[in-house]
C-alpha cells in the first residue's frame, strides 16, 4: 500500500460525486492561524495523581497508597512531578511547550454526577441556577467567529461531543467512516430525507465531508513524513484514540482550526493505581504524536486537557479515589507558554479542603480556555464573559500563551 | 390519538414482520411481555454461574502460566488459558444469536424493548478474560424475570448481580469499622454505587438527596459482595456496625434486610417514580415527552408500589403515547434488529449464523452506528436524545448497512413495494414511495426504505 492510500485507507468509499446533494467544498482561507484541541478526559482525571504537588507536605501522607515504595518524581518545577505514566512528558515541559493549571475546576458543585460535570464543562455556562446550555462553548465561538466553513472545526470520534454541539457550522466525523451509496442512490436519500431536518443534515454533512476527503488536495510530503513518524498509543483505548490523533492532524495540517476529541476511562474509583498509569501513558503519548504529526504548525498550536472534576484528596478504601472538586488542566503546544505551573496551591491541609474532603478549586478552568482563545484567535474579554462562557468573570488573564 | 397496530409494533416494539399479524390492542403486547420466556429452554443464555466457573478454570490456567517451568511449558499453558476465554467469547456470540432469535421471534417485541430498556437503566459492564461477556447473563437474570413485576425486587436484583458489585466497586468497599475493616488496613468504603444508585438507579440526578446520603448509602451498602466461583454472597464481616440515615431514615441491624428496606424506601420515593416515568416516556414516545403522560406514568407506580406491569400499561393506555407523528429515532441494536424482522429473517437463519456473519453483519455495525454491544460507555447508559444518534458518521453507517447487508442477509429479498407496505401501511410518504419505485434495483429499494425517516424513527 502506498503512503497515500494508507493515510487514505477507510476513509472513501463514497461514489456519490454525481450527487446535487454535494456542495462543492471551497478551500476557502480559515479565519485564524492557530490551531486549537481540546481533549475531554471522561469519569473525571485524579488531577493529585497525575501533577503531584510533591512540595506539599501533606501530600505524602494522604497518597501513600497510591504512590507506592520511592517513587520517581519526575518534578516539573521544584514543587509539582509528573506521574509516572506521563513521563514522557517531561521533554515537552523543559522545551516550554507543557504546562499545567493545577486546582481547577467548572463552577460544578457538590452533586459530583460524571454526568452533569461533562455536560456543563463542555457547554461552558454557569453553575448557578445549574441549568446546562443548549450549545457548547466551542460552537459558540464558532457563531461568533469570521468566515467559518464546514472545516473550521471537527468534532472527531464516535463520542458525542457537546462542546461543539450548537448551531454553529462546524463537522463531526470519525476516521473509517464510509457511506456506500450509487449516484442514484444518493438522489434518492435526498429525497426521502428533504422532510426530515435532522436526517437531511447529517447525511449532506456526512456526503460533504467524505467529498471534501476525497477530492482534498494530497498532503506535502513533510506533512506524510510527520505523520508516518506518529506511533500509535499504548493503553486500552489507544489504537481508537490513535485514529482519532491522526485524523485531528491531517485536518489541523489543512484548513481546519479546531478539533475536539476525547478519552474515556478515567474513573479510578478501585485501585486505581495500574488503571490510571495506562490511561496517563495513552494520554502522554497522544500528546506527543500530535506534536510529531503537527510538525510546523505544532507552533501555532494550543491542545487543551480538560475533565469533569478532581478526585477526593484522600485514598478510598479501595486503593482508589471517588469523585471530588478540583482538577488539574493541561495545556500543550509550541503556542503556550509552558514550562510552568498556573495558579495558586490551595493546600491539602484539613481545613484547606473543599468541604473537608476534596482540592479546593481556585480558579474557573475556563479562564484558561478563555486566556488560549484570546492568544490564539484574539477573541475580546468580552465576547468570553458574555458569549462563550456566560457568567464567567476572567479577572487579571493568566497569559497561558506566548 | 389512540391504539394503532402498526404505531404500536414500531414505537412499543421491534417493528412490524411478515411472520407476524399486527396487534389488535394494547393488552396484547402487555401480554407478551408478561408471559415467560418462549425460548428459555430452546435458546438458552449462558449463566452466570457458567461464566464464574469459566473465570476459575481461566484463573487457574493463568495459575500453570506462572508456574511453568521453560519457554514452552509457558508457551503451552497460556494457550490453555487462551482456549478458556475463547470458549467464553465464543458463548458470547452465541447469547448474542439467542438474543437476537427472541427480537426476531416474538410478535410484537416488548419483552425485548423492555428487557433492553431496563438493562441499561440500571448499566453493567463487565472487564477482565470472561467478566467481559457477562452482560447478557446479567439481564437476562437480573433484569428479564422482573421486566413486568415490581421494580423495587428488580433493583434487589440488580444489588445482587455480581456484574454490578463489580462494574461500580461495591465488592471492595468494607466498613472501616467492620471486623475485616478494622484488621486490615488500608480497606475502607467506595461510594461509587451508592452515588450512581441515588443518582441514575432511584432519585435522578436532581433528586433531593446530598453528599451525606451518598456517604451513608455506601456504609450501608457493606457487605454486598462475590465469592469467586460461587456468585452473589453477604459478608457480614465487612458490614459497617451501626445504623445509617439515609434522606433521613434510618436503617439498622446490620443485615441485607436493612439494605433491602433501604432500596424498598428509596424505589417507592415519589421523586423516583418521576424519574423512571419521564425516562420511560423519553425512550418509548418522546425526548420531549408529554406532562401528562410522564404524570400518568409516575401516579400509576407509586399508587402499584412499583409493579412494572402497571407502569408499563399505563404508559401504553395515555392518549399522548399514540401521537400518529413518528418521533424518536431507533437505537442501533433495534434497527439492526427490526430490519431483520421486515426482511422476514427467520430464527432458525439467525441460529445458524456463522460467527463471522454475526460479526460483519450485526457486531461490527452496531459499534460503527455508535452501539457496541454490550458496552455502553459508562454507568448513565446509551444517550436517549435522537441528535445523539444521527451524527453525519452514524447516519453514513445506516444508509450502508440498509444498502449492503439486506443482500447478504437473505437469498429473497422482499419486493421494495411489499417491503414499505409492511413497515409504513398506507401512511408511506408520497416522496418515499416515488423513491422506491425509482430505486434502480431492488437492493437499492430495500435500502431506501430501511434508511428512510419513516423506518428510522417509531
Amino acid at each position: 500500500m502506498d503512503r497515500r492510500s494508507f493515510l487514505k485507507s477507510g476513509l472513501i468509499g463514497c461514489s456519490a460525486a454525481a450527487s446535487p446533494l454535494l456542495t462543492p467544498i471551497t478551500l476557502a482561507s480559515a479565519p485564524w492561524e492557530g490551531r486549537l484541541v481540546v481533549i475531554i478526559l471522561r469519569g473525571a482525571l485524579d488531577g493529585l495523581d497525575a501533577v503531584r504537588p510533591w512540595g506539599d507536605p501533606d501530600f505524602v501522607p494522604m497518597r501513600k497508597e497510591l504512590l507506592g515504595r520511592d517513587p520517581e518524581q519526575h518534578a516539573i518545577g521544584n514543587f509539582f512531578g509528573l506521574h509516572p505514566g506521563l513521563a514522557g512528558l517531561v521533554p515537552m515541559w523543559e522545551a516550554g511547550e507543557l504546562a499545567v493549571a493545577h486546582a481547577v475546576s467548572t463552577p460544578y458543585r457538590d452533586k459530583r454526577s460524571h454526568f452533569d460535570g461533562q455536560a456543563l464543562l463542555e457547554a461552558g455556562n454557569g453553575g448557578d441556577p445549574f441549568q446546562i446550555a443548549r450549545d457548547g462553548w466551542l460552537n459558540r465561538l464558532l457563531q461568533i467567529a469570521p468566515d467559518v466553513e464546514t472545516r473550521t472545526a471537527f468534532a472527531v470520534g464516535r463520542d458525542r461531543l457537546h462542546i461543539l454541539s450548537g448551531p454553529g457550522t462546524h463537522a463531526t466525523w470519525s476516521p473509517n467512516t464510509a457511506l456506500r451509496l450509487s449516484p442514484q442512490g444518493a438522489q434518492l436519500l435526498e429525497l426521502i430525507y428533504h422532510d426530515d431536518p435532522l436526517f437531511r443534515d447529517a447525511a449532506l454533512q456526512a456526503m460533504d465531508i467524505i467529498e471534501g476527503i476525497e477530492t482534498a488536495p494530497a498532503l506535502d510530503d513533510d506533512t506524510m513524513e510527520d505523520m508516518e513518524m506518529m506511533a500509535t498509543p499504548s493503553g486500552p483505548t489507544g489504537r481508537v484514540t490513535g485514529e482519532v490523533a491522526r485524523f485531528v492532524v491531517e485536518q489541523l495540517r489543512r484548513e481546519t482550526r479546531i478539533a475536539s476529541f476525547s478519552i474515556n476511562g478515567w474513573d479510578t474509583h478501585a485501585r486505581q493505581g495500574p488503571q490510571i498509569t495506562r490511561k496517563l501513558e495513552e494520554l502522554s503519548q497522544t500528546l506527543e504524536l500530535l506534536k510529531t504529526g503537527l510538525g510546523p504548525v505544532w507552533g501555532q498550536t494550543a491542545v487543551l486537557v480538560m475533565t469533569e472534576f478532581g478526585r477526593t484528596a484522600r485514598v478510598n478504601g479501595t486503593k482508589g479515589t471517588d469523585h471530588g472538586t478540583g482538577g488539574v488542566m493541561f495545556a500543550a503546544g509550541g503556542a503556550v507558554r509552558g514550562g510552568q505551573a498556573y495558579g495558586t496551591w490551595p493546600g491539602l491541609a484539613e481545613a484547606d479542603l473543599y468541604k473537608g474532603r476534596d482540592l479546593m478549586p481556585v480558579r474557573d478552568i475556563r479562564a484558561y480556555a478563555g486566556s488560549a482563545m484570546r492568544g490564539l484567535f484574539g477573541t475580546s474579554v468580552a465576547d468570553i464573559e458574555k458569549v462563550i462562557f456566560p457568567g464567567l468573570d476572567m479577572g487579571a488573564d493568566p497569559g497561558l500563551l506566548r | 390519538m389512540a391504539f394503532d397496530p402498526l404505531t404500536a409494533v414500531h414505537r412499543f416494539g421491534l417493528g412490524p414482520s411478515p411472520e407476524f399479524a399486527l396487534p389488535q390492542a394494547a393488552d396484547a403486547l402487555l401480554e407478551e411481555a408478561a408471559a415467560r420466556d418462549p425460548f428459555a429452554r430452546s435458546h438458552p443464555i449462558v449463566t452466570t454461574d457458567k461464566l464464574f466457573a469459566l473465570d476459575v478454570t481461566y484463573r487457574e490456567k493463568r495459575g500453570l502460566v506462572r508456574e511453568a517451568e521453560g519457554q514452552a511449558a509457558k508457551d503451552a499453558a497460556r494457550e490453555e488459558a487462551r482456549a478458556v476465554s475463547r470458549q467464553a467469547r465464543d458463548r458470547a456470540f452465541d447469547d448474542f444469536r439467542a438474543l437476537f432469535v427472541r427480537h426476531v421471534g416474538r410478535p410484537y417485541g416488548l419483552s425485548e424493548r423492555l428487557v433492553t430498556f431496563w438493562s441499561d437503566h440500571f448499566t453493567a459492564v463487565g472487564s477482565g478474560a470472561i467478566g467481559q461477556y457477562g452482560g447478557a447473563s446479567y439481564a437476562n437474570e437480573a433484569i428479564r424475570p422482573h421486566i413486568m413485576g415490581r421494580f423495587p425486587v428488580m433493583a434487589r436484583a440488580v444489588l445482587r448481580a455480581p456484574l454490578m458489585l463489580s462494574y461500580l466497586d461495591q465488592v471492595l468497599s468494607t466498613g472501616p469499622n467492620s471486623l475485616i475493616g478494622k484488621r486490615r488496613k488500608g480497606r475502607g468504603l467506595n461510594e461509587n454505587l451508592a452515588r450512581e444508585f441515588l443518582e441514575l438507579h432511584t432519585l435522578g440526578v436532581d433528586g433531593p438527596y446530598s453528599q451525606d446520603d451518598v456517604r451513608q448509602l455506601a456504609t450501608l451498602l457493606t457487605g454486598l459482595s462475590i465469592e469467586r466461583g460461587k456468585g452473589f454472597v453477604f459478608r457480614p464481616g465487612i458490614v459497617e456496625p451501626g445504623a445509617e440515615r439515609v434522606l433521613g431514615q434510618s436503617y439498622g441491624g446490620d443485615t441485607i434486610d436493612a439494605i433491602d428496606a433501604a432500596v424498598e424506601d428509596l424505589a417507592l420515593h415519589p421523586e423516583t417514580a418521576r424519574h423512571l416515568a419521564r425516562k420511560l416516556a423519553v425512550h418509548f414516545v418522546s425526548d420531549t415527552p408529554d406532562d401528562g403522560l410522564v404524570r400518568h406514568i409516575s401516579t400509576r407506580y407509586l399508587a402499584s408500589d412499583g409493579d412494572l406491569a402497571e407502569t408499563t400499561a399505563a404508559l401504553l393506555e395515555h392518549p399522548a403515547a399514540w401521537n400518529a407523528a413518528r418521533q424518536n429515532v431507533k437505537w442501533p441494536i433495534d434497527f439492526v434488529s427490526s430490519s431483520l424482522r421486515a426482511l422476514g429473517i427467520s430464527a432458525s437463519a439467525i441460529e445458524s449464523a456463522s460467527m463471522r456473519d454475526v460479526r460483519t453483519l450485526a457486531v461490527n455495525p452496531m459499534g460503527r452506528m455508535g452501539q457496541p454491544w454490550g458496552s455502553a460507555p459508562d454507568p448513565a447508559g446509551w444517550e436517549e436524545e435522537d441528535t445523539s444518534w444521527i451524527t453525519p458518521q452514524a447516519v453514513a453507517e445506516r444508509v450502508s448497512w440498509a444498502m449492503r447487508a439486506p443482500v447478504r442477509l437473505t437469498s429473497e429479498l422482499p419486493d421494495p413495494r411489499d417491503l414499505l407496505a409492511l413497515v409504513a401501511g398506507d401512511s408511506a410518504p408520497p416522496e418515499l414511495r416515488f423513491a422506491v419505485d425509482a430505486a434502480q434495483n431492488r437492493q437499492e429499494g430495500v435500502g431506501l426504505v430501511l434508511a428512510s425517516p419513516s423506518f428510522q424513527r417509531r
